[in-house]
């Protein structure tokens, strides 16, 4: 064989290997993750465990419930701050700019999507929770003020990714619904809202993702009480937060626990995925 | 096909009164017969004067005047960027989407003033186009041909349904489709998409048509469907259309239009136009010598 | 085809039925209800965009005008005390964080995107299952690299809290964005620039790194950037598998060795901070930091990714 053959397989070799590397990557955490929080799971009872409500490690007591419970609502409070302002907004961009005014905004997004999320749970620690104590009921620190900051963090994903969906439709929808007498508004919102529902979607996805998964900046504001809110102005515990939480002192059992409360977590996190990916397929399919 | 005369007349009538009800055509008449001075007795529907638009610097229609009669069909031929299209799309102001894009001069229709005395969203719903490119939304062809009456306001299921019957048989391809309501449109042929498209412009009941070069896209068999069916639209509609074959201009329209670089050269009766123009540069372009 | 005229009596009756005037009245309330609904949604468009803008302007007004004035020299005195809680030792832990995670995912990364670009057939099932993965990592939250950097790094291969589990732990992280952005810049070289490798005779390693390369390093560099910035700005990887001792890792006296120091970087030194609730007002001048670090990456990206449009010259 010739030198700058063996040359050529090597180079092949190797980029083969740094590509199998995100594959041993997702394969090591899998691994990890799942042996080290399926026997701790399987010790406290799966029902106990994903079911039980009461979570106090001192009495060897590991119910995640209110935790699912917490992230899931601190998810669709975001949702709700979020979806509607960043799909108004990246419709704004898309459609509505002039082209000065996006090329001010859109930058301000790609910042939004860079600020670190200490940074934004400091904001919501010294913004958001005093005004919800001062003119609203409870301690300020709760779901709500959780909520709201991050609807706040999800808007750069959502709008990021919705407008490039918007952008993606053909001019020719719009132009064929301003022919039928419709106006601008109308086009936008009957004609090319539509078209590219498949990527506001896959937006909608993502952003739940980032919501479900986010932990120092709602563990900042969130209140972090292991109980299921009775309002949103009580406050709560996520998933992420209990990890994070109790993390640094956990052993045995109790470290168990909160591993699997990272499985739990994971395996949300990999049907949101999933769901992203099929959303995504059947928009390139059309 | 034909029923009595007397029916027709009475039909033409109440449509017609439906019509002036909704915009007064007051100096339709008029306008009738002040260019072109062809067919004395078809009323002008949109009559185009002393028209120049630029695209920024650029001065895309050099004093053009020109007049469309009523239930005829008008063709606007010659070369590419001869600015054809360009007429076209300041018929029912898509060039406002274009930035830069400036008018001077006047367009009316039926006597009021394009530009000034309708409001622009009417104006496109009384002139509808079909582009070049079929566009069918990406929707179901029920929801294409329904998306125009609902955007002006009907809701009523047994009245959008008989609306999208009529448009699609008025298109000619209500036998094709009619049990394919519910399918996406943009699973359609490209000569059904088309005529869904013509069904999709009827069915905001306009009283012009506008066709850019409607059947370049498709093949001959769905061409000679539509250059029938254009035929038949002329009946209700005054149709105007922008074409690069010249056959079809000679086979569909009633009065046709010669363009060249931003200017109109000439215009007048179809037949007289292919077989003895006034202007050497209209029987160079007839005669094939430019593209 | 059924034209006006063709209509039978009963029809023609019927389209009279709705008499001229009702017509015009109808008409004009629904071009008022039309107009109505446009204004609306056009306010409701035009809400949006300025709630954005305004939330983005206030952050960081309030963080800047609260935090400039507390940039005092003693927050950047070279050794941290619980009195001067100086940010430096933390900045320094970032640079070293940061530089070690990326040393290592960006060759991987860089590699694996030349590999799925330039050399995997089509649909192969190999390039799948990769793509599949980094869309999983993309997908991961921060938290779950950081626990299976405890698992992995800290515990398993018994590295304890240090700079070394904390970066290998990054690298994972951010693995999939040096890729993506990797990925979509060499699939932005026209394919003439290959040809013209491969029709000078060279191989297809040459090819790739002198042809194809050059005119990707700026979308590259797009993507190097953005993952610096998550390196710089992440907490909850860190907390487990770094820690938070505020030290700089001392390569002078320790060598080699210091990589197993344990060390916090800038943004989980905030999160201390901010979690200890005693030093607000250096809470605010460290988040001031972190967000001029921030935006100079998001120029720095920005322009990047502008070279590239510029330089592959097909967009």
């Amino acid at each position: 064989m010739s030198q700058s053959a063996v040359k050529e397989g090597f180079a092949r070799a190797l980029f083969v290997g740094a590509a199998a590397v995100s594959v041993l990557a997702v394969a090591l955490i899998c691994v990890f993750l799942f042996a080290n929080g399926l026997p701790a799971m399987a010790q406290i009872g799966i029902p106990e465990f994903l079911l039980g409500t009461t979570w106090r490690p001192a009495n060897d007591l590991y119910g995640i419930f209110p935790m699912i419970i917490g992230s899931i609502y601190v998810t669709a409070g975001a949702m709700l701050v979020g979806v509607p302002a960043g799909f108004l907004c990246a419709v704004f961009l898309s459609r509505f700019a002039s082209g000065r005014v996006a090329a001010t905004l859109k930058p301000g997004v790609e910042l939004l999507a860079g600020i670190p999320s200490v940074v934004y749970g400091f904001f919501g620690l010294v913004v958001i929770v005093p005004l919800i104590r001062d003119y609203l009921p409870g301690r300020g620190l709760s779901l709500l003020a959780a909520a709201l900051l991050l609807g706040i963090m999800i808007l750069p994903t959502i709008i990021t990714v919705a407008q490039s969906a918007l952008d993606a439709v053909p001019q020719k929808y719009y132009e064929g619904a301003l022919a039928l007498g419709a106006d601008h508004e109308h086009s936008v919102f009957r004609v090319v809202v539509p078209a590219a529902a498949s990527g506001i979607m896959a937006a909608i996805v993502l952003g739940v993702g980032r919501a479900i998964g986010e932990t120092m900046a709602v563990i900042m504001v969130a209140g972090n009480q292991a109980v299921i809110p009775g309002s949103i102005f009580d406050g709560v515990r996520t998933m992420t937060a209990n990890i994070v939480l109790e993390m640094g002192y956990a052993a045995d059992l109790h470290r168990g626990a909160l591993i699997a409360t990272g499985v739990v977590l994971f395996v949300f996190i990999l049907l949101i995925t999933m769901l992203f990916n099929v959303i995504k397929k059947r928009g390139e399919a059309r | 096909m034909t029923s009595g005369t007397m029916e027709r007349e009475k039909t033409r009538e109440a449509v017609g009164a439906m019509r002036t009800s909704v915009v007064p055509s007051a100096g339709a008449a008029a306008s009738a017969g002040a260019a072109g001075g062809m067919a004395p007795a078809a009323m002008d529907k949109m009559v185009v004067s002393n028209l120049n638009l630029y695209y920024k610097e650029f001065h895309a229609l050099k004093d053009v005047s020109l007049t469309f009669p009523e239930n005829q069909v008008t063709a606007l031929i010659g070369p590419s960027g001869c600015g054809k299209s360009t007429l076209l799309k300041s018929l029912n102001r898509m060039n406002d989407l274009v930035e830069g894009c400036r008018v001077e001069g006047s367009i009316t229709l039926d006597g009021s003033d394009a530009y000034r005395d309708v409001e622009v969203n009417d104006l496109r719903r009384r002139v509808g186009m079909v582009f070049q490119q079929p566009n069918p939304f990406p929707m179901s062809v029920y929801d294409n041909v329904a998306f125009g009456p609902r955007t002006h306001g009907i809701k009523k299921r047994a009245e959008l349904d008989e609306i999208v019957e009529q448009s699609l048989r008025d298109a000619a391809i209500w036998d094709e489709l009619k049990d394919r309501l519910k399918k996406n449109a943009l699973g359609l042929s490209g000569g059904q998409q088309q005529r869904l498209c013509i069904a999709r412009a009827l069915a905001v009941r306009p009283e012009v048509l506008l066709m850019d070069e409607s059947t370049s896209a498709l093949d001959p068999i769905s061409t000679a469907k539509i250059e029938e069916l254009v035929a038949e639209l002329k009946k209700s509609y005054t149709v105007i259309m922008v074409t690069h074959n010249m056959l079809q201009a000679l086979r569909v329209s009633d009065k046709t239009a010669f363009f060249l670089l931003g200017e109109m050269v000439e215009a007048g009766d179809t037949d007289t136009i292919f077989t003895n123009p006034g202007d050497p540069r209209t029987a160079d372009y007839v005669a094939g010598r430019f593209g | 085809m059924m034209a006006p005229w063709d209509m039978t009596a009963a029809q023609l009756s019927a389209a009279l039925r709705i008499a001229s005037d009702e017509w015009a009245a109808r008409e004009a309330e629904v071009a008022r209800r039309r107009r109505m609904v446009s204004a609306l949604l056009r306010g409701l468009v035009y809400l949006g965009a300025a709630a954005t803008a305004f939330v983005l302007a206030f952050l960081v007004g309030y963080i800047l005008v609260n935090g400039v004035p507390y940039l005092t020299p003693s927050l950047f005195e070279w050794t941290y005390t619980s009195d001067n809680v100086s940010l430096m030792p933390a900045l320094i832990s970032t640079l070293m964080m940061a530089a070690l995670a990326l040393v290592m995912a960006v060759p991987i990364g860089v590699g694996s995107a030349i590999y799925l670009v330039e050399y995997a057939p089509r649909g192969s099932r190999f390039v799948n299952i990769v793509r599949t993965t980094t869309e999983t990592l993309q997908g991961i939250p921060s938290i779950i690299y950081g626990l299976f950097g405890m698992l992995f790094f800290v515990t398993a291969l018994r590295w304890n809290l240090s700079l070394l589990s904390g970066a290998c732990t990054l690298a994972i992280m951010v693995l999939p964005v040096v890729m993506r952005t990797t990925e979509e810049a060499l699939i932005a070289v026209p394919d003439a620039y290959r040809e013209g490798g491969f029709g000078l005779g060279a191989g297809r390693l040459r090819t790739v790194f002198r042809c194809v390369l050059p005119s990707a390093v700026p979308g590259i560099l797009g993507g190097v950037i953005l993952a610096l910035g998550r390196c710089v700005g992440e907490v909850a990887a860190l907390l487990f598998t770094a820690g938070t001792i505020a030290q700089i890792p001392d390569f002078v006296a320790g060598g080699a060795a210091a990589v197993f120091d344990s060390c916090r970087t800038l943004a989980v030194h905030m999160y201390v901070l901010a979690s200890e609730g005693l030093h607000v007002n250096e809470t605010y001048a460290t988040a001031v930091v972190l967000l001029v670090v921030v935006v100079v990456l998001n120029a720095a990206a920005t322009f990047a990714a502008k070279k590239m449009r510029k330089g592959s010259g097909n967009d």
